[in-house]
């Protein structure tokens, strides 16, 4: 049940509903379907994390939602945010959510901010252009949001220009600015993959701090699990511009029901293994959109495929959680699962003995 | 030797670095410290994993193996001979042996030529056999890598992808059959799907040609996995090195048990991990005195101000360079 604030704004509740979204690209190779059917919930203060390689269309769904694609792009099916429909007849100018109600933090500040432009007047044009503040207070607004994000002499680095600031402090400016006009939704577009680990762990930190000091949700959108697996309440895993597999992220990691989803875990190197540790990777590529196979998008590559894998693409089915959603027609923990499975490993018995 | 203890003067090394200086200079004789005083040795068939956040000085480390540019100072033995003392033609001659892979798989191949081209240039630069003999052993090596001879020969760069180009700068670094090979981030751009490829393929290629490797990378996990050391280096000084098992159980020096903190690991049963450190590494132009992690280090005290710290020998293999490690030394009684 959504609630209203008097301004509007959800309170509590559902916050963003997508159904059935679909994002298509006109190119010169014909058209490309980025975003193919995707359907999610979102409740205000909680963190989606949506996971992927690159060309799984995990940018683009948030770009479709944002309203920031290209005119080449259309999109087809529908996305509510509070009581809003922002695909429908009567939608709303989208500038009009942007800073407001909805904000992105990009990948790279390096070319995100404006080199030519001090910090403290990129963070108050949105105060200035979303929320018509005078120029002193959003100056001074400006400062506070610097220090809400941990710069340290926000009064000095308020006049500075992006070139004197390190990676990571950029990286703070670009969430003072997507932070300034109070969003009740954020996104995070891969927010950490240019920083060191060290200040990966701090950015990740800063935001999921903010998010619970203004019960703000967070869409984290990136392609590494360990990010995601601490800082989101439900991931949704993404693969060939589908949605593959959704959950309360706990449920996702001790009773996942892809195989891409537990294939992309195998294969990342862990910490807790030991030196030379064989990889489990995944054979092959992803899959290329201009000519996407028929039937599931990871058959191709995935070692439980059967003949209705690669004819007939599954649909998003419920497993015993209910908030656990998977397309696969042989599951893990399927008996075709795991007859492949001893299949696999008998097969190796033989080749090691060999 | 006693400041170095960590140097193993008895093994078989393909490559000894003693006291390597980088320095680039600056407007107004100010200098860059890259890489301020650092020696180690990697034995041969050893993989040695270099890691770090950026502008600690590993890809310089690595770049400074190959004489671009020439270090400020220090030595390189490669198989026993002194790089850094090489005239012109001799270092040329020298790097067949020493090859390098970088980070950006599609931008170190040449977008113009074919693959195949590129993966032959260096058979044909130093006229390694006759012209058959250089096409078979290209086709070999491509084979070798997973990448189909007769569509390297079609095609160019941007036709494949970055794993694929990824896997056709290896072949070009192979062909020459060459004893160490740098690798500079060599995963660190491709999808986590086809990391695992690359890297199963490292080792492979390590295994059947008795190759000796560098691999610098910032990825924690990545490293420990493909190293049998592992050396852990903050702005141009070395902090640690050891067997990465041992190294990623019981890290010694604060700085590497901060790297280790601040990595994600994907397992949310396992909660947040806090934030370990605050601030950013400061600048190599005016790097701190004494130990340069003492202005961020919970255990720095008068003395890692005042005293550069030496590499010192906790326990067997493994060397620490910290006034004040997290392990405590083994005592060896008698």
């Amino acid at each position: 049940m959504t609630s209203l604030q008097t301004d509007g704004r959800v309170a509590d509740g559902r916050l963003l509903t997508v159904e059935d979204l679909r994002t298509t690209f006109a190119t010169e190779r014909g058209p490309v379907c980025a975003v193919d059917g995707v359907s999610l919930t979102l409740d205000r203060g909680q963190a989606l994390g949506i996971v992927g390689e690159s060309g799984s269309g995990k940018t683009v769904l948030s770009r479709s939602i944002m309203g920031l694609l290209p005119s080449t792009a259309r999109r087809e099916g529908s996305i509510r945010f509070g009581d809003q429909d922002l695909l429908g007849p009567n939608a709303p100018d989208m500038s009009r959510l942007w800073g407001r109600e909805m904000s992105m933090v990009f990948q790279n500040p390096m070319v995100s901010l404006n080199p030519v432009m001090r910090i403290g007047e990129q963070i108050a044009e949105p105060l200035r252009i979303h929320l018509g503040m005078s120029r002193r207070d959003a100056k001074a607004t400006a400062i506070r949001l610097l220090r809400d994000v941990r710069i340290p002499e926000p009064d000095r680095r308020v006049d500075q220009y992006p070139h004197e600031l390190s990676g990571g402090m950029r990286q703070r400016v670009m969430i003072a600015i997507a932070l300034a006009c109070g969003p009740t939704l954020l996104f995070a577009d891969e927010p950490t993959t240019a920083l060191d680990v060290t200040v990966q762990a701090q950015i990740l930190e800063l935001i999921a701090e903010q998010r619970a000091e203004r019960n703000m949700s967070v869409v984290l959108v990136t392609h590494d699990l360990g990010v995601v697996a601490g800082h989101t309440d439900v991931i949704a895993v993404m693969y060939g511009g589908r949605l593959v597999e959704i959950a309360p992220t706990k449920v996702l990691f001790s009773q996942m029901r892809m195989p891409y989803t537990e294939a992309l875990l195998q294969s990342i190197p862990r910490l807790d293994q030991k030196s030379h540790t064989r990889l489990n990777a995944i054979p092959g590529r992803p899959p290329d959109l201009h000519d996407p196979p028929r039937g599931c998008a990871f058959a191709p590559r995935c070692a439980f495929a059967r003949d209705r894998c690669r004819e007939e693409a599954p649909p998003l089915a419920t497993a015993e959680n209910p908030d656990h959603k998977f397309a696969c027609w042989y599951p893990v923990g399927s008996p075709e699962y795991h007859e492949t499975k001893e299949r696999i490993s008998a097969g190796l018995e033989i080749g090691s003995t060999s | 030797m006693s400041d170095a203890p960590h140097l193993r003067p008895d093994i078989d090394a393909v490559l000894r670095v003693r006291d390597l200086v980088v320095e680039f200079p600056m407007k107004r004789g100010r200098r860059v410290h890259a890489v301020s005083g650092i020696s180690f040795d990697v034995a041969r068939g050893e993989t040695l994993g270099i890691v770090g956040e950026s502008g600690c000085g590993k890809s310089t480390t690595g770049r400074a193996i190959m004489q671009m540019p020439r270090p400020t100072s220090g030595s390189i033995e490669f198989e026993s001979t002194e790089l850094t003392a090489l005239g012109k033609r001799e270092l040329r001659e020298a790097r067949t042996r020493v090859q390098m892979i970088f980070q950006d798989p599609i931008s170190s191949l040449n977008p113009r030529r074919r693959v195949r081209d590129s993966v032959l240039d260096p058979l044909d630069i130093w006229n390694r056999g006759t012209v058959e003999e250089r096409a078979s052993r290209v086709d070999k090596t491509l084979e070798e890598v997973g990448i189909d001879p007769q569509r390297a020969h079609d095609s160019r760069p941007h036709e494949f992808s970055g794993g694929q180009c990824q896997r056709i700068a290896i072949a070009r670094a192979l062909v020459l059959d060459p004893t160490l090979i740098i690798c500079d981030e060599p995963v660190s751009a491709l999808d986590v799907s086809v990391q695992a490829q690359v890297l199963n393929l490292l080792e492979d290629l390590k295994a059947a040609h008795g190759l000796t490797m560098i691999f610098i990378a910032h990825d924690l996990a990545v490293v420990k996995n493909i190293s049998d050391r592992v050396a852990v280096m903050y702005l141009g000084r070395l902090c640690e090195i050891a067997d990465p098992d041992r190294l990623y159980d019981r890290p010694a020096h604060p700085y590497t048990r901060v790297l280790l903190d601040s990595v994600p690991v994907p397992d949310p049963s396992l909660g947040r991990a806090t934030t370990a450190i605050t601030g950013e590494p400061p600048s190599p132009i005016s790097p701190p005195t004494g130990c340069r992690f003492h202005p961020r280090c919970p255990a720095a005290d008068e003395r890692c101000r005042v005293e550069v710290p030496e590499m010192t020998e906790i326990e067997p293999g493994h060397h620490v360079a910290c006034h004040h490690p997290l392990v405590t030394p083994v005592t060896i009684s008698s």
